[in-house]
Formats: C-alpha cells, structure tokens, sequence
C-alpha cells in the first residue's frame, strides 16, 4: 500500500521554535492582538492542514482551527515555554478539540495534579535544544524506512488504532507496535540531539 | 508510590496521536497522571507531534478567517470553566483526575456481581470501545485467557499477579495478542482495576466462554 507522507517536502528553513514561544509568552502577558494576527497567520494554516489529515471537512476544519487558536489566547498564559515548544502546545490544544468534536465524545486527557514537583524539574539542557528541533526532525523522519513513515502517518495522521492498521497493511499487531517503537526511537534520539 | 510497569512506547503514541478509543485513552491517560515517568515519555512524544505538524503545509485559509478570529477575542464567557477544573483539580482522591472525571469516587459506585468474588462497574461502553472496573476479593482467580487484541489494566488499589508479573497500584499492564493469562489476587485487600480492550478476549476454557456470553467483555 502506497502512503504519501505529507513531511516529504517539509521546508527544513522557515522555522525558528524559540522565536513563536517567545512570542506567544509576550502575548500571555501584553494579550497584544498583533501578537496574535503573527500567531494565527503562521499556525493557523498548518492546524487546518492537520486536522484535514484527521478526516474533517475542510469548513468544520476551518471552525475547529477558530476554535483552537481562540483557546490559544484564552490560555496562553499556562503555556510554559520551558516544557513544550509553542507548536507542541498548540498541536496538543487542537488534537484534543478535533478528536472531542469528532467521536463526539471526549478524549481524556492526563493531569499534572498528582505530580506538583514536575514543574521543579524540566532539565536545562532541554531549552536550546527546542529552538532547532524542528528542523532535525523533518530530516529525522524523511529518513525513517518506509515501513515506519507508513505506520507513524497512520497512526498520526488518519488516527488509526493499532489493529486497524495491522488489518490494512495485513501485517500482525505485533509488528505495528514494533515499528512504531522502532521509529519513535529514532525520532526520539533526534529530540534529544543524539540522531 | 513505586510505579514498576508502564505503558508500551506505542501505546504511547497512539495516545498522543488521537487514535486510541475513548476507553483506552481513559487508562492510559490515568496512567500518566500518577506516573511520572510515563509522563515525561508523553511530553517527549507531543513534541514529535508538534514538530510534525510545524513542518506541515499549511491548507489555505478562508478570506474572512481572521477576522472572525478577532472578533471572538474579547469574549470571555468560556473561560471561567476552566478555572474552576484548575481548582477541582487539586482536591484530595486516591483516583486519578481523568477516571474521576467519569465516576467521582470509587466508594459509592453501584457494583455487579458476576461471580464469587468478582465484580464490575461499566465506567464507558459504547459502539467504540469498552472501559470498565473490576473488584476482585483477595484469592480470586479470573479464568484463563488470550486477546484479540490489546488490553490495558490499571491497578488502582490492592494487587494481582500473572506470567508478566506482580501489578500494585499505579501500575499498568499493556499487553496484545501475544499474551495469555489468569491474574491471581494477592495480599489482603480488594483488588480494584480499570480495564480496557480494543477487542473480545479470548477464553481458553469452556467455563470462560460462558461467562464471556453473560459479561459481555
């Protein structure tokens, strides 16, 4: 089965993580719409993009990326910079909403309230590495075997459960799992600047 | 509290990509409230999620996206939700935030009863998927089993053993079709579990098969 996987043709140089955290920071404190329009030009566009992926009409899309960017600046000051990267949060904020909207139920999502001391504990080391992990890891996945991209894009993208995917690639659940392992592996080590 | 078993790094990312069914999601998602390891596995995975989508195309917006965008800026009645979740979020509870969501507490639930010393109480079950708690009184054997697909168990309180191991709370049990068991209860309290599968089990006995036509799971 021919995938075509959408981070191909991914433009390595248009990307500079710190810069949108930072500005979305500056809006949680000064709520500067102009901040915002920055914002919602540059993200708003690729959240359609994802939730399109997901199977949405491209008008509900399009109320669902209101949606998302609204919540943006309704909660952009529990963003915190030192734990994700601005477009991990939104990506978080939009899969919940699109997912909710779709199955008509809600996902759930984990809390943070057991674990006071997390926010103690964010590494150093972690906060330059966000400012070019973008770019890595375009390169990371254009270079993962296909076997890998494929079930990644799957899962990711089309929000197949493990067994769909196994039934449509004929391929035992076992093997789903390991090559999503065997992928997640690499992309991690390129998170962590290893790859 | 010790954690010992964790999630499978592609349960994780399918938890992470939106794909997993509301029950699984519920398990995994109250995993990672008392885990901070697995935590730490999901903040890692979300921001593969968030680099993918950053190196997206971007679909081409409507003319008039923006400023109706703007216009919805200043309008704060949705807001206050969200506050007061923050401070619901911090009460005392022995369950994670995500199962409490769902049924409140584990004290007052209406259990059934499907055999000595068993019992369930459905938390979802609908056309997608089923989730449910199991109470186990000490010494209860569950009939021995496959799957046809995965299955999560998160031991809330008590314990239980099987040929992968010995689960106490917080820990959970992510297996597949390459599994069979017949978990055991241990020590001296009831063992209560929040169980999720994408399939039907797979009974190995006579007796398993009937009861999987009365309890459905």
């Amino acid at each position: 089965m021919h995938v075509v996987v959408p981070w191909g043709q991914a433009n390595m140089t248009s990307t500079n993580t710190q810069v949108w955290s930072d500005l979305l920071v500056e809006m949680a404190v000064t709520q500067d719409k102009s901040l915002y329009i920055k914002l919602y030009r540059h993200f708003a566009p690729k959240i359609k993009a994802y939730i399109i992926r997901l199977g949405v009409a491209d008008a509900a899309a399009e109320e669902l990326v209101q949606e998302a960017m609204l919540n943006m600046w309704r909660k952009a000051h529990l963003f915190n910079p030192e734990k994700s990267a601005a477009s991990t949060w939104l990506f978080t904020l939009a899969r919940n909403q699109s997912i909710d909207w779709m199955r008509k139920q809600k996902y759930p999502e984990y809390s943070l309230d057991s674990l006071p001391e997390y926010s103690e504990c964010v590494p150093e080391s972690d906060l330059g590495e966000k400012a070019v992990l973008c770019e890595r890891m375009a390169q990371a996945i254009s270079q993962l075997p296909e076997s890998q991209s494929q079930v990644i894009y799957m899962s990711f993208f089309e929000g197949r459960s493990h067994s769909e995917i196994a039934d449509r690639l004929t391929i035992p659940l076992g093997s789903v799992k390991s090559r999503i392992r065997l992928a997640v592996e690499k992309l991690k080590l390129t998170l962590r600047g290893e790859g | 509290m010790k954690i010992n078993h964790h999630l499978d790094e592609a349960t994780i990312f399918s938890y992470v990509a939106g794909s997993l069914s509301q029950g699984m999601a519920l398990v995994v998602a109250s995993h990672i409230s008392l885990c901070q390891s697995c935590q730490d596995r999901v903040f890692d995975l979300e921001a593969i999620g968030g680099a993918l989508v950053e190196q997206m195309v971007g679909a081409e917006m409507s003319d008039v996206s923006l400023e109706q965008a703007l216009a919805r800026l200043d309008d704060n009645t949705e807001s206050l939700s969200s506050i007061s979740q923050g401070i619901e979020a911090c009460q005392e509870s022995d369950i994670p935030k995500p199962l409490r969501d769902y049924i409140g507490s584990l004290d007052n639930l209406q259990w059934k009863r499907i055999g000595l010393g068993l019992y369930y109480f459905d938390v979802i079950k609908n056309a997608k998927g089923m989730c449910r708690l199991f109470k186990l009184e000490p010494g209860k054997v569950i009939l021995p089993h496959g799957h046809r697909g995965s299955e999560l168990t998160l031991t809330l309180r008590g314990s239980y053993s099987d040929v992968v191991g010995c689960f106490t709370r917080g820990d959970i049990a992510d297996i597949d079709d390459q599994v069979e068991h017949e978990p055991v209860v241990g020590g001296n309290e009831d063992c209560i579990c929040l169980v999720a599968l994408d399939a039907p089990l797979r009974y190995t006995t006579l007796l398993g098969k009937l009861m999987q036509t009365v309890t459905g799971f």
